[in-house]
């Protein structure tokens, strides 16, 4: 049987997550199959079907969809789940909604926000914010399964020729309606799959003081990031907040700057290939996960960062 | 209205976690427990809904262990009105949870079912949405901002671009997200009175719920350990050091 991969996408692209959903998927079964579910999403549908690996994509195009409300699509991948081993999607917003109301639709448990598939019924899966890793079967006949996408390499985006199947499900519920968004517009990369953040903390101070971090993560192509702390402070939107229960990152370098390193920001940046930690307490705890720190003021040491790369620009 | 609020007993957030040796599990003996942070944010919840008049009764429920009373007094100190334990010394897994609490709403028809979006144990992010399923509810997950009115509840929700607000039919199941509200600490008056509130005791083969685990654990183990680097003298050292030793830059 093969394996039902969810698709997250704004009904104009695929988002890259999914390409990651996939990538895991891979992990389980060759046989892949990518429900696009949204409104004039056939676009993504496409772009699903060049996605390398993928064998079908079942595309349920209706307005009931457009916003990907789990009212309504819960249902329909419930509806469609029987005829797959494994409904599996990437452990974001989208997929934490949709995917526990779809799997306890069909009575069967989900495995949340696994890093690494073991074999089609056993996943590894942090614990108490990445503070242990819990090896877990499932006995279930259908796997629910939602993907640490950090954790995980990205499908090809081109490569693969897969039929499209148009497919219909229960609809609107009556239950949900979507009123409105408020999105980062944010031309910087995006969290979670930039290959360098850089992420401020209480230290920081003010909105207003993120404008120098910006000014270095615009100088490495990097996106911007922030501690719980500081968004609860309001100095930027929530999200900006790695952590446990915000995002989880994993770049090739990840610049913590006025951060503590409390356990739950740890959990969200601590696979980072590179970590750099500047912060003037010398006894901070993010020095013990740090490759390299400076202990000193951010306000000295970021336009020094600054003057620094300007001076000798970065190769890559 | 009535408001049902779930509070889990979990590990203090700031107790650091140690794995047992015999890879079973971690070490929970003499480690200090607590209400998971984000049940704290939907009792707060509940209480800020009574204060505001649109709540009539808030009732806590907490499933698990008899220590979990002690979770439960922490809701009735901050403002909730009774305590339900669902009592059980067996493991629980989210969809037996969310099963257990369909029971108890079939019993109490609130109309509103809140809980914490995660708990801070085993970072599942399962029940809200399973509870809402087997219910037929509508869900408002990730909830920063709730408001109620004529039978309509708008929920601002924290997605992963930003916010999206949404409106649905009650009954619902909320979900806590961090910005929702800070959580009030109970005076001590409030600490006293919640002593003689009430908690009702059951079990889960009185409310009739196979709660048998569908997952099982076959070992826990500690993550690689990240070492400390170096400390650098300044960011010109550091810029040298990122391009030419680490070669990210």
């Amino acid at each position: 049987m093969a394996v039902l991969v969810y698709a997250e996408h704004d009904n104009a692209e695929l988002n890259e997550a999914t390409l990651r959903a996939i990538g895991a998927a891979a992990a389980i079964d060759s046989d892949i199959h990518v429900l696009v579910a949204g409104a004039g999403c056939g676009g993504v549908a496409e772009a699903a079907a060049r996605v390398s690996g993928v064998t079908k994509v079942l595309v349920a195009d209706d307005a009931a969809y457009a916003h990907q409300l789990a009212e309504n699509v819960a249902p329909l991948i419930a509806q469609l789940a029987p005829a797959y081993s494994h409904v599996v999607a990437a452990h974001n917003s989208s997929g934490k909604n949709v995917m526990p109301r779809a799997a306890a639709l069909l009575d069967v448990a989900q495995v949340s926000d696994i890093v690494a598939v073991e074999s089609p019924d056993t996943f590894v899966r942090p614990i108490y914010a990445g503070n242990a890793l819990a090896t877990v079967r499932s006995s279930d006949a259908i796997k629910f399964v939602t993907v640490r996408t950090t954790a995980f390499a990205a499908a090809a985006a081109e490569g693969g020729s897969a039929p499209v199947e148009a497919v219909s499900g229960p609809g609107d519920s009556g239950l949900s309606s979507f009123v409105g968004q408020r999105l980062s517009d944010s031309e910087r990369p995006e969290l979670t799959s930039a290959r360098i953040v850089i992420s401020g903390g209480r230290g920081m101070q003010s909105g207003e003081n993120f404008r120098m971090l910006e000014e270095v993560a615009d100088m490495l192509g990097a996106a911007v990031g922030a501690s719980r702390a500081a968004v609860d402070a309001g100095f930027v939107p929530n999200e900006y907040q790695v952590g446990q229960t915000g995002k989880i990152v994993a770049p090739e370098l990840y610049i913590a700057v006025g951060i503590s390193g409390a356990i739950q920001h740890l959990a969200g940046m601590k696979d980072s290939k590179v970590i750099v930690a500047i912060n003037k307490d010398e006894e901070a705890p993010i020095f013990q996960v740090a490759d390299y720190g400076i202990a000193g003021d951010l306000f000295k040491v970021l336009p020094e960062l600054k003057a620094a790369l300007e001076k000798s620009p970065p190769k890559r | 209205m009535k408001v049902l609020v779930a509070v889990k007993r979990v590990i203090d957030a700031y107790v650091k976690v140690r794995v047992k040796a015999d890879q079973t599990g971690v070490e929970t003996a003499n480690v200090k427990m607590s209400m998971n942070p984000f049940d704290e944010i939907g009792v707060e919840q509940a209480v800020r809904l009574k204060e505001a008049g649109t709540a009539s009764e808030i009732v806590a429920v907490s499933l698990g262990a008899s220590q979990c009373q002690e979770t439960i007094r922490t809701a009735l100190a901050m403002g909730a009105d009774r305590g339900i334990l669902v009592e059980t010394d067996a493991e629980l897994q989210p969809l037996a949870v969310a099963k257990l609490l369909k029971a108890v709403v079939a019993d109490e028809k609130p109309d509103i079912v809140i809980l914490g979006k995660q708990a801070i144990d085993d970072d599942s992010n399962q029940t809200g949405q399973m509870l809402a399923a087997l219910l037929g509810w509508a869900q408002g997950t990730f909830t920063s901002k709730l408001v109620i009115d004529d039978g309509i509840a708008t929920c601002t929700r924290e997605v992963d671009g930003g916010l999206e607000t949404v409106s649905l039919k009650m009954p619902i199941v909320m979900t806590t997200d961090l910005r929702l509200n800070e959580p009030r600490y109970a005076s001590l008056p409030n600490i006293m009175k919640a002593k003689r509130k009430p908690i009702d005791v059951k079990t889960p083969d009185e409310l009739g719920v196979d709660i048998g685990p569908r997952i099982s654990v076959l070992k826990v183990v500690a993550p690689a350990k990240r070492e400390a680097g170096v400390k650098v003298a300044d960011a010109a050292e550091l810029v040298a050091r990122l391009r030419d030793e680490a070669g990210v830059i």
